[in-house]
């Protein structure tokens, strides 16, 4: 039977942001990315405008070449579904550092809310499992987000979990457009100076 | 050309990579490429990621270069199809990108269904704005290689090394 879908995205991002230290966040196109801005940019999100599919290939790169920190991916679930091969990459490179978190809606939000699959059955946390992710789980309640938590944050990977989200409009917060401008704080968050050597 | 050109390229792209300081190997196996990956695997110093589709690598070697590493993709000239969406990335966010396309459908090719995204490759990618080198002389592919990794990895462009069937040669393809 479905379950019923309450959490507010907005909340959701923010919970799972609200103590990040030296977290690094990549959210995908769309709403994940303006959830993250209003949750308070940051220089250690990367916030994707677009490349829809690839936000959880952007991670893995960062993640294989910063074994040392702990990286989530925060893709939508029309991104995620996009890119559902990059599950199988994921599965097979096994990261222990790196962490999906679906915000799922079951919709396109920025196209008008279509239907995407995970409202008709397809079962993503499923698939990563079956691609080899060593947890995976999904998300209804505040209390199973506060369990879900250190399975994003801290524990080893690759994770997935699926927050089902409600589809209540919110505004819009938008962090900086200039993609070029966005690498470098991102570069320079990390390495300071150093990134333009 | 020297037969020592003919049957050393891979090892020189290799060396070419490694003296540039490539941590991060995304590839779709080609025949081609077949001697270049063995030899990327063998390296525990790198990481060398099998993809689904070229497209995870064009995404992965972006979030390569903002964790402060350098990486290159390996692929097919069909791949090349896959990844014209994600190029838009690379091309607003100026990531350096070093791609090395192994051409089908393209000199002396048998199978038709290989032939119009051969024609299409040099096009498509110069159409994202990815600087195209071309090499169909067995001797001049690991010079080529040098070149567009400079221009990548020092110049912060995206570039696309594109080695002729011409140079992959008919044993490349079978046992």
């Amino acid at each position: 039977m479905k379950r019923e879908i309450v959490l507010k995205r907005r909340e959701v991002v923010a919970r799972i942001l609200r103590d990040r230290a030296g977290l690094i966040v990549v959210p995908g196109l769309g709403a994940p990315t303006w959830d993250c801005t209003a949750a308070g940019d940051h220089p250690l999100t990367f916030p994707m405008w677009g490349g829809m599919g690839g936000t959880c290939m952007i991670a893995l790169g960062i993640a294989l070449g910063q074994p040392g920190r702990r990286v989530l991916a925060l893709p939508g679930d029309g991104d995620m579904l996009m890119g559902v091969g990059s599950l199988a990459t994921i599965g097979a490179e096994a990261p222990a550092n790196l962490a999906i978190g679906v915000i799922d809606n079951e919709r396109y939000g920025e196209t008008g809310m279509q239907h995407t699959h995970t409202g008709r059955g397809v079962d993503l946390p499923g698939m990563a499992a079956a691609a080899g992710f060593k947890r995976t789980a999904t998300v209804y309640t505040a209390a199973e987000l506060e369990a879900a938590l250190p399975l994003l944050l801290a524990e080893p990977g690759p994770v997935l979990v699926s927050i089902k989200v409600t589809t209540d409009p919110v505004p819009n917060v938008l962090p900086p457009r200039d993609g070029t401008w966005l690498k470098h704080r991102f570069r320079q968050a990390l390495f300071g100076d150093e990134a333009f050597k | 050309m020297s037969a020592n050109a003919a049957a050393e390229w891979p090892q020189g792209i290799y060396d070419t990579l490694m003296t540039a300081g490539v941590r991060q190997v995304a590839y779709v196996p080609d025949a081609g490429h077949a001697r270049l990956i063995d030899l990327c695997r063998a390296n525990p110093v790198i990481r060398s990621v099998a993809l689904t589709t070229e497209e995870e690598g064009v995404a992965m070697l972006a979030g390569t270069w903002l964790a402060g590493q350098r990486g290159v993709l390996l692929m097919q000239s069909s791949g090349v199809g896959n990844c014209i969406n994600m190029l838009g990335m690379i091309e607003e966010c100026r990531f350096p990108l070093l791609m090395l396309v192994t051409m089908r459908g393209e000199w002396g090719e048998f199978n038709p269904w290989q032939v119009p995204m051969g024609e299409a490759t040099a096009g498509v990618l110069e159409t994202c704005s990815v600087i195209v080198k071309k090499a169909d002389d067995p001797a001049r592919v690991v010079e080529t290689v040098q070149a567009g990794a400079r221009l990548a990895y020092d110049a912060y462009r995206s570039v696309a090394v594109l080695i002729s069937q011409r140079v992959l040669g008919t044993k490349s393809f079978v046992k």
